[in-house]
């Protein structure tokens, strides 16, 4: 029973590595909560865009999360 | 074939690719294309473009389509690498053949603007000996403006 969490771009360097399986938890809270304090602030900010299995999540108080979830955590983009 | 949409962890060839994508383009009047290669800076050693999976090509796919139905194009390639890059090595390659040139600049444009805006790439750059993340630019987001 696990969650994958990815950590792009400079999220990565925080969290000391670009994937993380996590235990299971329902919410999105829950997850943070578990979670180093640094890590989960920067995880948390207003910038950071969630995508749950490749789709994009607009409303995350309402994400219900299942076993085998892949979350990733996208910082503002810096490509081309 | 009017689409070629690529993300590639690979070198590749701009000149070849263009060779290619123009051989098939017999009804375009004109051909616009734009090569991004890595900045030849002082101190930058390398630089590395991350991109996720689920996001990144299905992305660029949905932009060039967008492109596609905003001018009337005989063809678009867009061609974007991942990985680690050194001073002038391709980036990005992007060429929009149309039957006339204001089409095919504007849609050249379009996409390039929204690739280094929107697209789902982050970017960091060694310089002596450390990586360093890359912040959004605020004028790539000015430039994204103009179409909207």
């Amino acid at each position: 029973m696990a969650l994958r969490l990815v950590f792009m771009g400079r999220l990565e360097t925080v969290a000391g590595s670009g994937e993380r399986d996590v235990p299971v938890a329902a919410t999105l809270a829950g997850v943070l909560a578990a979670l180093e304090p640094e890590l989960a602030e920067a995880l948390a900010a207003e910038s950071i865009k969630l995508a749950v299995n490749g789709a994009l999540v607009s409303d995350r108080a309402a994400l219900a999360l299942n076993d085998g979830d892949e979350l990733a955590f996208l910082p503002p983009v810096s490509g081309g | 074939m009017a689409r070629d949409v690529r993300l590639l962890d690979m070198p590749f060839d701009p000149q070849a690719e263009l060779t290619r994508f123009s051989a098939d383009r017999a009804l375009a009047g004109g051909i616009v294309s734009f090569l991004g290669q890595v900045r030849g800076e002082a101190c930058v050693e390398a630089l590395e473009l991350q991109h996720y999976e689920p996001l990144t090509l299905p992305g660029m796919e949905t932009l060039a389509n967008d492109a596609l139905r905003r001018w009337p194009l005989e063809g678009l390639l867009v061609i974007h690498r991942t990985g680690l890059m050194h001073p002038g090595d391709p980036i990005v390659l992007v060429a929009a053949a149309a039957r006339h040139r204001r089409d095919a600049f504007a849609a050249a444009e379009f996409a390039m603007d929204h690739l280094k805006s929107e697209s789902w790439f982050w970017k960091r750059e060694k310089s002596d000996g450390k990586w360093r993340w890359i912040e959004p630019r605020a004028v790539d987001f000015d430039d994204l403006k103009r179409w909207q």
